[in-house]
């Protein structure tokens, strides 16, 4: 009998990019399958920390929940060296990944309860397979309100999911923009307007929210003064992450490592240090 | 048929409001229709009415000379167009225009400013469900200027 | 005054033995490391036996001095701690975590390297330095992600340790708990006893692999009076703290206090020069970089000691979170005194004063705890 090799957290598996799709300007968003072997379980809201060579390596989301597909798929906004060079890869090529890590959206927890998703930019990639999930088992929810703020129409991700989720008519999408010319016909205004338009149980709801911290903050305080409890409203954190595994102390937030007590945490955890500057 | 008063005693923006206030006010009431692209509000004109949205979505544009007009906000059901109608010299801010069919309670605001000031507690309940939204405005105002989602 | 009362009499063994001891580690296949003179200050490195150790000397601490200075005696262990400690050869602070390859087909492919399998004897290890030990296994060691060649290290690791006769100006082990005499965590612990002019030593075994090293090396069974003592040294040195912190509710007192104004008034003082994470004996925060060849075809990926202290240290697309010196200050003192309680139940600090002697501002957490404490709840409303 073989004994089993613990696997070296710290070394990845190589996967190969099976196709890129263009999301936005300087987003794309990178399928993909392992060169060798299965990709393992994840749930929603976790991430895997993507390698490209020679230059680094960066945590970022799962952007289609696990039952959609054998592949990871994630979405990368070039906004440095590590994600411009991901950005740039190509069909064929090949990078690293360590994963999946952290903790996920409480998907199974909100089950008998109405589901409200506030997403803010980018934040709406790691809430994608949450909201997969959610009206894959739709029957199991309340009701569903899908918010999305952007900065412009032209900064809409997944336009093409957004769409389709509108057409159900078991689900509330509402996408609001900062900025807009006259020729858009949707909503105008900071995300958090639409939280109060919303329809939802407070006392009997789940709030999934991820965008940039302040917006995360905004929206946590908007839902508190709907009557939301904090330990109702979850919020994906980012920090430094180089380990991804609590050993390099990068992503402390107060107390809490985000690679492995977060990112997504919930609000009763952490809000006491939101507010504080440069934690 | 539904009278004034009930209609406006439905309204979210009255929760509260004293039944014999809802009865002083449903005077400076009326029921207003907008077809798409009409405005309820032109900027500069005097505000001399308010409005409170019970269907369909009002933009709030800004235009500035060899620009294309800009959307701050869009208003929607249960919300206010319309607030310097309480604040002198009483002249319209926003081109408020509606993005689709709109229904919506218009009101007389020089009716209603001189009840208010006949009736110190009608305006204070006013300014009550005013400055909340007021304030609310300013703040999302300012959440979009700082532009959060935009590349550092 | 702290009592000591030992265990066992114990075993006593000379000059000597100790160096007896240092062959049989030697010949066991250890890599025996040990105090040294070097760079005018005692620091922890290879040695070969008795004649590398600083006799004679010990040394003088305060606030941002380290100075080192001549005994009356040849004590051999006759000092507190200097800017080493054993972390550095526990978790190396430059460490190559594996290397990436480009094939000819563009291909990627990762190879991890042999890491060299030492196994280290380190003679001379304070209590409080074993407490050090015992907190780094915590992080390294007992969470799901278990850091594989830090845990093989120290498994491996045989531990002399040395109770302290002689501590720093800036020592508070006592307060701490964490010290002066050394209660487990070693495989052979020595107490110098120099009274008699000649250092002699009082053995204890720790462990196994203690008594089993000890039997090759000459002993004798301790008598009463030198079984007392030793208990004496360790009272004395109980008695001789340069600092002292207090520790109740420490945790709730920091994390209750984020935006106290001492927290700006020690970023005036502060250069965020590292130091103190530097010097200290848990800090375990590292970093990555990658190197890549002139090829283009082969990428390290290399593992390095890395400090809050720094910019980079909390940078996130757009700019570092801790911009301030004095949000960097209270992440490291919040983290070290309150946050590591919560994260890993126990406190990050073992009270070996390094942070205190080696900041070179003489910055003295004590004193910035203490400040808190006098002034508690301040802050939010400022």
């Amino acid at each position: 009998m073989g004994t089993e090799v613990l696997k070296d957290p710290f070394v990845p598996e190589i996967y190969r990019v099976e196709s890129v799709r263009r999301e936005l300007a300087d987003a794309v968003t990178l399928e993909l399958a392992p060169v060798s072997g299965k990709r393992p379980d994840f749930r929603p809201g976790q991430f895997n920390m993507l390698y490209a060579f020679g230059v680094g390596e960066v945590a970022i989301s799962m952007s289609v929940s696990a039952h959609e597909g054998p592949g990871f798929v994630h979405t990368v906004r070039n906004a440095g060296a590590v994600s411009g060079a991901l950005a740039r890869l190509e069909p064929g090529s090949t990078l690293g990944v360590r994963g999946p890590f952290g903790t996920g959206w409480p998907v199974a927890e909100a089950e008998g309860r109405d589901v409200l998703i506030v997403a803010g930019g980018l934040g709406l990639a790691p809430l994608r397979p949450a909201i997969q999930e959610v009206l894959a088992h739709r029957e199991r929810f309340g009701r569903v309100t899908i918010l999305v703020g952007c900065r412009s129409p032209s900064e809409i991700l997944y336009q093409h999911d957004l769409e389709q989720w509108k057409q159900r008519l078991d689900v509330n999408v509402e996408v609001t923009v900062d900025h807009a010319g006259t020729d858009w016909h949707g909503n105008v205004g900071f995300v958090t307007t639409l939280i109060p338009r919303s329809p939802f149980d407070p006392a009997n709801v789940v709030a999934m929210v991820c965008g940039p911290e302040v917006m995360m903050r905004f929206a946590a305080t908007g839902l508190q003064k709907g009557g939301v409890p904090a330990s109702s409203i979850y919020l994906s954190m980012e920090r430094n992450m180089k380990c991804a595994i609590g050993l390099c102390g990068h992503c402390q937030f107060g107390p809490a490592f985000i690679c492995k007590d977060g990112p997504v945490l919930p609000l009763d955890r952490i809000a006491g240090l939101l507010t504080v500057q440069e934690v | 048929m539904e009278t004034m008063e009930q209609i406006l005693g439905q309204q979210a923006f009255f929760a509260d409001f004293p039944a014999a206030f809802v009865k002083l006010i449903a005077g400076c009431a009326r029921n207003h229709h907008f077809k798409a692209g009409e405005y309820l509000i032109r900027e500069g004109d005097p505000a001399d009415r308010f409005y409170l949205v019970r269907q369909g979505r009002v933009a709030l544009e800004i235009t500035a000379p060899a620009r294309a007009p800009i959307i701050a906000t869009t208003l929607g059901e249960g919300e206010i167009v319309g607030v310097s109608w309480l604040i002198p010299p009483y002249r319209a801010e926003f081109d408020a225009r509606a993005m689709e069919p709109v229904r919506a309670i218009g009101m007389n605001a020089t009716c209603l400013r001189g009840k208010c000031e006949a009736d110190h507690h009608l305006g204070y309940e006013m300014m009550k469900r005013f400055l909340p939204v007021m304030v609310k405005r300013l703040h999302a105002t300012r959440l979009q200027i700082l532009d959060v989602y935009g590349q550092r | 005054m702290q009592a000591f009362k030992a265990e066992t009499p114990g075993f006593v063994t000379d000059t000597a033995g100790l160096q007896c001891l240092f062959d049989v580690l030697a010949d066991e296949g250890y890599r025996v490391v040990g105090p040294t003179l070097r760079d005018d200050a005692i620091v922890y490195g290879d040695i070969d036996g008795v004649t590398d150790l600083p006799s004679g000397w010990t040394d003088r601490q305060a606030p941002g001095r380290y100075a080192l200075e001549r005994r009356q005696d040849n004590a051999l262990f006759g000092y507190a701690v200097g800017p080493h400690s054993w972390k550095k050869f526990l978790f190396p602070p430059i460490e190559t975590l594996w290397s990436a390859h480009r094939g000819a087909d563009g291909a990627m492919s990762v190879t991890v390297p042999e890491r060299p399998a030492d196994k280290f004897a380190f003679v001379g290890v304070r209590s409080c330095e074993i407490h050090a030990m015992a907190v780094q296994d915590k992080v390294f060691g007992e969470g799901a992600y278990v850091d594989a060649a830090y845990a093989a290290r120290r498994s491996d690791a045989f531990i002399v340790a040395v109770n302290c006769a002689e501590p720093g100006g800036t020592c508070f082990c006592v307060s701490m708990e964490t010290g002066p005499r050394a209660a487990e965590g070693f495989d052979l612990a020595l107490t110098e006893l120099i009274d008699a002019g000649e250092p002699m030593f009082l053995v204890e075994t720790g462990s196994e692999a203690g008594r089993r090293i000890l039997e090759q090396v000459p002993h004798a069974a301790a008598t009463a009076a030198q079984a007392e003592a030793a208990m004496t040294v360790s009272e004395r040195a109980a008695a001789q703290m340069g600092r002292s912190l207090d520790t109740s509710g420490i945790k709730e007192l920091l994390q209750s206090n984020p935006e106290h104004s001492r927290w700006d008034d020690v970023a005036a003082r502060c250069l965020s020069c590292a130091n103190c994470t530097m010097v200290c004996p848990t800090c375990f925060c590292s970093t990555v970089e990658d190197h890549s060849d002139l090829t283009g075809q082969n990428a390290e990926r290399v593992r390095k000691w890395d400090s809050c202290f720094t910019m980079d240290f909390s940078y996130i697309h757009g700019g570092s979170v801790r911009a301030s010196g004095s949000a960097r200050y209270r992440q490291w003192m919040t983290h070290k005194l309150a946050n590591w309680i919560d994260q890993f139940g126990t406190s990050g600090c073992v009270g070996c004063g390094r942070c205190v002697t080696w900041c070179p501002v003489g910055i003295d957490l004590t004193e910035e705890v203490a400040a808190i404490r006098a002034v508690p709840d301040e802050g939010r409303s400022r």
